[in-house]
């Protein structure tokens, strides 16, 4: 009899969502979604307030990455005021967006997916989990902790607070860097790298246990799009948009940020609250595209650091072409996190750091402003319209993890049919389908702009779509 | 000069004949807390967050009003006192958009501090959640009707100090909202001199420097001390 298994809620994610899985009279998977059950509705809610508070306002999208939204909109309205920031500010953007990669890479590493790579995905529910990790390698797990903290002490060191500073702000930032900051962040630095070079090891020694799940969840080709420097490296808070096939191929190149509405469309399902953006030349759902760690990888050409651009010439063979595997996004998280390390390195001995003059000064001069930035997960694009006095009119969210949605859709599919039988649920079937999802890390109170209860279900349909069961936890 | 000599919160002061409890215990180092008073400016009893309790006297009285008496006693801090004033301030945080954490004077507002140091942790009452403009067509300043208290000591700054008297308050109860001149936008304003005044003695986020953003705002008062003094007293003080 035709089923509908829902998975609800998904756990270990950032944010509320559920999955259903699709069986027909056979039992065999037909097909699957992931829902986005939670509305946040920060685009309205900012209408008619002054767009310089638009920085502080849009960070309390989210706990785990203010700091993307700062920047893309700090950089909207940087181009409202039609100004060129001072080169510490644009400095202080980049070390702390740095920072922020780290940090929230290393939440979705460690404390959310390590799980799953080094206890297995079959490992019992309440073993499997950061205390379940503590037991067998507190060390490891410590490490892991430690490099967030290490990128949330800089977004204090820099910014004054770990969670939502009021430091980012149209023009540049609002105050300077001190020497005391910068040599605290210059010492944490060897232990970092030490523990990159550890994680990395640790996951590329268990990956070849793991070639089932590398094949079947979310293994597909699509397109890749994220931001390169002009030099075709890897770039986050400031270059021009780039799109790669699978077979490794630049599908787009140069394309202005500020214009990303000529070239990116946004869908909407009744069944989410989360958007299906595609790349608009190919439509709607064909114009499927991955943004974030895997993506910013396959498009660049190298990492423009030293260890990061080693472990990305060795990353980049897993692909014919590109690499195409959502369970690579792991790896590439883990070499992301080295190239932020090095980069904060760089940029705590670059002099142009600590200069004094932080903000520049102007009245509003346009109308319309576009900022965007590499956020964890993937691009972001803030779209501001305001009036004669600096009100919002209009404002308009691009959030990397709702570009990720169709993509999320289709390896949930994929990991339901190899995975998941009606005849004989069991746990570790589903943990695997919420393992594709948490590939993406994706944080979901940023993509729907958040309220109800945390929950993560799988419902069984029939082809009617009657509810026959429901796993709830 | 007749001075009067009373008691405050146990504490024997003397003050002035004429001045009122609320200024001769600050004198004193008694702090009553206020967000309709400032130093300089008129009184006008509209928070009624001073409110004291004399012996003798059934009702509270409010302390920048009531004219000290020989041989008064007062009590500044009672539990009475403190749940009245939680009330007002809970009051005020449901009346309009309150919310801290994305207003440009958080951290230095004294609404904000006011109720962190009444304890208060959540509001009691239903959040009107009014739909108020914000005016940002002045060049230089911004009004935020939805941080507004009515407080009013934006009207007397300008009426009384600068002597433009741009501000003034229209509506009744709590609809009351803050208009320049005849209802007009700030910015398009005849009376107003762009000096500022207003801006600096507004005690929450309702007045602000434009371009200041989230926890930017920060006030300098000095000026109020300096002109009242050169004024009153010829002396050019800071």
């Amino acid at each position: 009899m035709a089923e509908r298994i829902q998975i609800h809620p998904v756990t270990r994610v950032e944010g509320h969502a559920k999955i259903s899985i699709y069986v027909d009279d056979a039992g065999e998977v037909t097909s699957a979604q992931f829902h986005v059950t939670e509305f946040r509705g920060f685009e309205k809610l900012c209408e008619g307030r002054p767009f310089h508070e638009m920085p502080g306002l849009m960070s309390r999208i989210c706990g785990i990455c203010p700091i993307s939204h700062i920047l893309a909109s700090s950089k909207a309205g940087d181009m409202l005021l039609g100004v060129e920031i001072p080169r510490a500010a644009a400095k202080q953007r980049r070390l702390v967006n740095h920072a922020q990669i780290l940090q929230s890479h290393a939440l979705s590493f460690f404390h959310l997916s390590a799980p799953d790579l080094f206890l297995g995905m079959d490992a019992p529910p309440s073993k499997r989990n950061i205390f379940g990790m503590l037991e067998g390698d507190a060390d490891f797990v410590r490490r892991g902790i430690r490099l967030r903290q290490f990128g949330q002490r800089i977004i204090e060191l820099v910014g004054g607070k770990k969670i939502h500073p009021a430091w980012g702000a149209p023009g540049g930032v609002l105050q300077a860097i001190g020497a005391a900051e910068r040599d605290e962040i210059r010492s944490s630095i060897p232990e970092a790298i030490e523990s990159l070079h550890e994680a990395l090891g640790r996951l590329k020694r268990v990956l070849d246990s793991f070639a089932v799940e590398i094949e079947h969840l979310g293994n597909f080709p699509t397109l890749f799009l994220g931001t390169v420097s002009p030099e075709g490296e890897l770039e986050y808070y400031d270059g021009l948009i780039r799109i790669g096939d699978a077979e490794g191929n630049i599908v787009a190149d140069g394309l202005d940020p500020l214009r990303y509405a000529s070239y990116l469309g946004e869908a909407s399902e009744e069944w989410s609250f989360m958007k299906l953006p595609h790349y608009k030349p190919l439509g709607y759902p064909g114009g499927l595209y991955r943004v974030g760690p895997l993506a910013r990888l396959n498009i660049a050409k190298s990492a423009g650091t030293p260890l990061a651009n080693r472990e990305m010439t060795e990353f980049k063979q897993r692909g014919k072409g590109a690499v195409c595997q959502s369970f690579h996004y792991h790896l590439a998280r883990l070499i992301e996190m080295l190239h932020a390390v090095e980069s904060i390195e760089q940029l705590a001995d670059d002099p142009d750091l600590m200069r004094e003059h932080v903000r520049a000064q102007a009245g509003q001069n346009r109308h319309h402003g576009v900022g965007s930035c590499e956020a964890p997960r993937g691009t972001l694009f803030h779209d501001y319209e305001v009036d004669d006095h600096g009100l919002i009119r209009r404002a308009n969210l691009l959030i990397a993890t709702s570009q990720n949605n169709l993509a999320m859709n289709q390896t949930v599919e994929q990991a339901a049919r190899y995975f998941v039988s009606s005849r004989a649920i069991q746990e570790g079937m589903l943990n695997r389908v919420e393992a594709g999802i948490r590939c993406f890390d994706p944080c979901l109170s940023c993509s729907t702009h958040a309220f109800g209860q945390a929950s993560f279900i799988i419902e069984i349909r029939n082809a009617a779509g009657d509810l026959l069961q429901q796993i709830t936890r | 000069m007749n001075v009067n000599t009373l008691q405050i919160d146990r504490k024997m002061v003397t003050g002035r004949e004429g001045d009122a409890i609320f200024a001769v215990a600050w004198e004193h180092g008694i702090h009553i807390p206020r967000l309709c008073h400032i130093g300089g400016l008129s009184d006008v009893g509209a928070c009624r967050l001073c409110m004291v309790e004399i012996e003798g006297q059934k009702r509270l009285q409010a302390s920048c009003l009531t004219p000290i008496q020989e041989g008064m006693v007062v009590r500044t801090d009672t539990p009475r006192l403190r749940q009245h004033r939680k009330l007002i301030v809970e009051l005020l945080l449901a009346e309009r958009n309150h919310i801290c954490s994305v207003c440009v004077a958080d951290g230095a507002c004294e609404l904000q501090s006011l109720a962190a140091a009444l304890g208060i942790d959540h509001v009691r009452f239903r959040y009107r959640f009014p739909t108020l403009p914000v005016d940002t067509s002045h060049e230089r300043f911004g009004l935020d009707h939805n941080r507004c208290i009515l407080c009013t000591r934006c009207v007397r700054v300008c009426d009384e100090i600068e002597g433009a008297h741009t501000w003034d308050v229209c509506g009744r109860g709590a609809n009351s909202l803050i208009i320049s001149d005849l209802g007009e936008p700030w910015g398009e304003s005849e009376s107003c001199t762009s000096c500022g005044k207003c801006v600096q003695v507004c005690p929450t986020g309702a007045l602000f420097d434009k371009g200041k953003t989230i926890a930017e705002m920060r006030r300098d008062r000095g000026f109020l001390k300096y002109i009242v003094t050169a004024r009153k007293e010829k002396q050019w003080i800071g």
